[in-house]
């Protein structure tokens, strides 16, 4: 197991192509949720979870069933019905974690529940299988990859809500009142991750 | 919502202009930045939105009184997925050099709430046509809104619209960065509140 590699690939995901700062990816829900420190926490432990999850599952999906000759010798290339098993996947994987999360800690439900529930059309949920499969990273990779853009995304919210909870006593001018100034300051943040870009030459 | 009152045309404008998916509702933004950094790109997902918004509104309503609703998200999910890998393959093979770029955000079109939405509230309600002028005009609401921050872009920060050179002299490299991309849509968004605020006397909260 080549550490370095995984090491670099957790550190490209989270920080020099961070998903929301350089690939633009999962900004719905990170201006939805980024509001108020205790959500940006919340959701950022659930999607981490459910996005290391997730890249196993559709890794060993996409490699032992969907590539050619994968099941048996012979057997199709469906590699072009990705996207819809992929969808397929993470909307089956959260549906089942939140019934069963219901049952089995409902303590925790009643805290992280409701963000599984937005994950699903989350654009970073469904472009990391793709890249992973893209690219054609191992196992112990792909989930090296989930979990680098999970903490990538639980940096950007962090960051996101504590300007945020700031900003809420700022004298905004009218216009920007709400989403155009959490933009701008999206913008800025952006501009310093830009400062990442040469960490690791590859 | 009672769209069965408006016209035809009315439900175009609609989606060009009052509900506009980018300025007004704020959703769907991811793409809205990651492909504007130039104009081509930024009209090759615009149109693509157009295909599939539009197809799935009209396939949507086709079908509408057979869906069981226990089963709608699903159902919705696969068409959309459907549409999406449609043109996904269309433009892997008759759009290379510009598939190379945008490919993944072609992609990730499965994922646009605004498409889900508009399926759940009005392609699922309304007869055919309806469904196709308005999935039409949210369609092209969408393209507009790219062509407006991908000329911002390209402009200032290239000096260029569709690689042809216009002004020449130091353009403002960051609005082609990341960086830039959420600066544009901020701004322009202040630009249509304000605009909002003043003529129309509105409110101007777009989003949160």
């Amino acid at each position: 197991m080549d550490f370095n590699k995984l090491f670099e690939l957790i550190i490209a995901a989270s920080l020099i192509n961070n998903f929301v700062f350089t690939r633009f990816l999962g900004l719905c829900i990170f201006f939805g949720v980024s509001k108020k420190m205790e959500t940006a926490i919340g959701m950022s432990i659930t999607f981490t979870s459910v996005m290391v999850i997730s890249a196993a599952l559709s890794w060993v999906v996409f490699t032992q069933v969907m590539m050619e000759n994968a099941l048996y010798a012979g057997s199709p290339d469906l590699t072009f019905l990705k996207i819809i098993i992929f969808i397929g996947i993470v909307a089956a994987f959260v549906q089942s974690a939140d019934t069963i999360m219901k049952k089995v800690s409902p303590t925790m439900y009643y805290k992280l529940g409701v963000y599984l529930a937005l994950i699903t059309t989350n654009c970073i949920i469904l472009a990391v299988p793709l890249i992973n499969a893209g690219e054609g990273y191992t196992f112990i990779e792909s989930m090296a990859f989930g979990l680098g853009s999970g903490l990538g995304f639980a940096l950007a919210l962090i960051i996101m809500a504590s300007i945020r909870e700031k900003l809420e006593l700022a004298d905004v001018p009218r216009p920007f009142r709400g989403l155009p100034i959490s933009f701008v300051v999206a913008g800025l943040i952006a501009l310093a991750f830009t400062g990442f870009s040469g960490l690791i030459t590859l | 919502m009672a769209h069965t009152h408006k016209s035809n045309l009315e439900l175009i404008k609609n989606g060009m202009f009052s509900e506009n998916t980018i300025f007004r509702m704020a959703i769907s933004l991811c793409p809205s930045i990651a492909v504007t950094n130039s104009l081509k790109n930024g009209m090759a997902l615009g149109i693509a939105v157009v295909f599939v918004q539009t197809m799935v509104n009209v396939t949507i309503s086709a079908i509408r009184k057979f869906i069981h609703p226990k089963i709608r998200i699903p159902i919705f999910m696969l068409i959309i997925a459907g549409y999406v890998t449609i043109i996904d393959m269309v433009m892997s093979t008759y759009f290379r050099a510009i598939y190379a770029q945008i490919g993944l955000y072609i992609q990730i079109i499965v994922a646009f709430a605004s498409i889900f939405a508009r399926a759940e509230v009005f392609a699922s309600k309304n007869k055919v046509i309806p469904s196709f002028m308005d999935g039409f005009g949210m369609g092209v609401g969408f393209l507009l809104a790219m062509i407006v921050i991908s000329f911002f872009r390209e402009f200032l920060g290239k000096g260029e619209l569709f690689g042809i050179t216009i002004v020449a002299g130091k353009p403002l490299l960051i609005m082609i960065l990341p960086a830039g991309g959420f600066l544009a849509v901020g701004l322009l968004m202040a630009f249509f509140n304000w605009i909002d605020m003043r003529f129309y006397g509105g409110k101007g909260a777009s989003g949160v």
